[in-house]
């Protein structure tokens, strides 16, 4: 009943469901944007560069993969609080504040990840570069152009964290209706009021995302396995 | 502007190279002078790599000292290197050269890219993955990738290691015609008939010293040293 109720919204197009999805696309899609600006260069500077406490800087990203997102949005809700440093930009409860959250919570496994892949390739490459005379920008740009099939998959990996995590968006965000109100967010507060009809349909578009996503990363896979090797 | 004075001849001078503890090439002096190709021979672990490299410029000798064409040091703009197991960047092979022509600060263009991968027989496969290449396939790209380096000095470290007797032909008439227009060569290897074939001289390493240093004919039918006799009828040299 419910299940035909979800997919009717759907098909209907209705508007405030679709509204939650432009939202949540927005917001997973930004702070993805934005955590793979700091992240892959902090990855690539990891990966190639010695310095004192580098083991100690893998761990911690390492680490930080497994950020639990209530974590995030605690810590962003009190750096954006009123009394916080941040509180002066006066974004709490805005989509600008769930994409820092976000952002916090998606960047250091973009990081850690680009981190390993840099390293693997560095190792293989390390030699050919070297004799080339390339640069250290020249040879980090080769790294990366080279290892962007595996970038982009990690960036989707991002982002389907980013879409599919709940705890951070609902602390920094406040769920308002109409503003930030995203699907993840969607789907716990319709589930509690017993709307059943609203928080499947948003979870079919969840899931159907994060297929996408998945489906995405592996005809990226197959296509550079095909075009570059 | 970059340096373009001649890297030859390349000088050691009592040089040693260690890692860690282990001494792999005590106290080398040798001259490698312009000319025909110059082989290394040796067996596993005499340091024969490692004498490529370090006349490449890529590592730094623990002791002694090196010079190129009487510079001591310098960014190796007119030497390149084929490594014995050559890795391909994740492009086609004619981006693969064009990127190493853009690394040596030559013009990528279409043409010289082709004329690169026509010299060393790969004109039909620049569109192909260069990691979807045989073996035999990548070793002539590698050598077209040191080539757009327009080098004055190769050098190979056992380019045929791994190819069959026709990749080994292929690689071995590149090395030939590159020799043959005015570039000197330095390779490693264990075949000894390659290093009839190819090389002018023969640097013969043991244990990380230079055993015999003698033009290619005199080695084989008269090598001086023990070692070199022994080598020569097949007896393990350790």
């Amino acid at each position: 009943m419910d299940g035909s109720s979800a997919l009717d919204l759907i098909l209907a197009g209705d508007a405030n469901l679709f509204a939650i999805v432009r939202l949540s696309l927005l917001v997973s899609l930004s702070a993805t944007l934005l955590a793979a600006a700091v992240a892959l260069p902090l990855g690539a500077f990891v990966a190639l560069k010695p310095f004192p406490g580098r083991d100690a800087v893998i761990v911690l990203l390492n680490g930080l993969m497994g950020l639990p997102p209530v974590v995030v949005g605690l810590l962003v809700f009190l750096m954006l609080s009123r009394s916080g440093p941040l509180g002066a930009l006066g974004i709490l409860f805005t989509p600008q504040a769930m994409i820092l959250a976000q952002t916090i919570l998606i960047a250091p496994i973009l990081a850690a990840l680009t981190r390993q892949v840099i390293e693997d390739l560095w190792t293989e490459y390390r030699d050919e570069l070297s004799a080339m005379n390339l640069g250290p920008l020249a040879s980090v740009g080769a790294l990366l152009w080279d290892a962007r099939f595996s970038l982009a998959t990690i960036m989707l990996a991002g982002f389907g964290r980013a879409a599919a995590e709940v705890g951070a968006v609902m602390i920094v965000g406040g769920n308002i209706d109409g503003f930030t109100r995203v699907m993840t967010t969607s789907i716990a507060l319709e589930t509690s009021k017993g709307n059943l009809s609203l928080a499947i349909g948003l979870g079919i578009i969840l899931i159907g995302l994060v297929m996408a996503v998945n489906a995405i990363a592996w005809t990226v896979r197959r296509w550079s396995e095909n075009y570059a090797g | 502007m970059r340096d373009r004075a001649s890297d030859l001849p390349i000088a050691f001078a009592a040089v040693s190279y260690s890692a860690g503890p282990v001494m792999i090439l005590d106290r080398i002096s040798l001259m490698l002078e312009p000319g025909a190709p110059t082989a290394l021979i040796g067996p596993n672990g005499s340091g024969k790599t490692t004498l490529l490299k370090l006349a490449m410029g890529l590592i730094q000798p623990t002791s002694g000292r090196m010079t190129w064409g009487g510079r001591s040091g310098g960014p190796p703009v007119r030497r390149a290197f084929v490594f014995q197991k050559p890795a391909m960047l994740r492009r086609s092979a004619a981006a693969n050269v064009a990127f190493a022509l853009s690394a040596a600060e030559r013009s990528a263009d279409r043409a010289t890219v082709n004329a690169l991968l026509e010299q060393v027989g790969l004109g039909a496969r620049a569109s192909r993955p260069a990691r979807r290449l045989s073996g035999g396939e990548q070793q002539r790209l590698a050598l077209a990738r040191a080539l757009a380096r327009n080098p004055e000095v190769l050098f190979l470290d056992e380019p045929t290691a791994s190819l069959d007797p026709s990749g080994t032909k292929a690689v071995e008439d590149i090395i030939a015609e590159i020799a043959a227009s005015g570039v000197k060569v330095v390779f490693s290897t264990h075949d000894l008939g390659q290093a009839r074939r190819l090389a002018a001289d023969i640097v013969f390493l043991v244990t990380g010293r230079i055993a015999e240093h003698a033009p290619v004919q005199q080695f084989f039918a008269s090598p001086a040293s023990a070692q070199g006799s022994a080598f020569l009828r097949g007896d393990l040299v350790i």
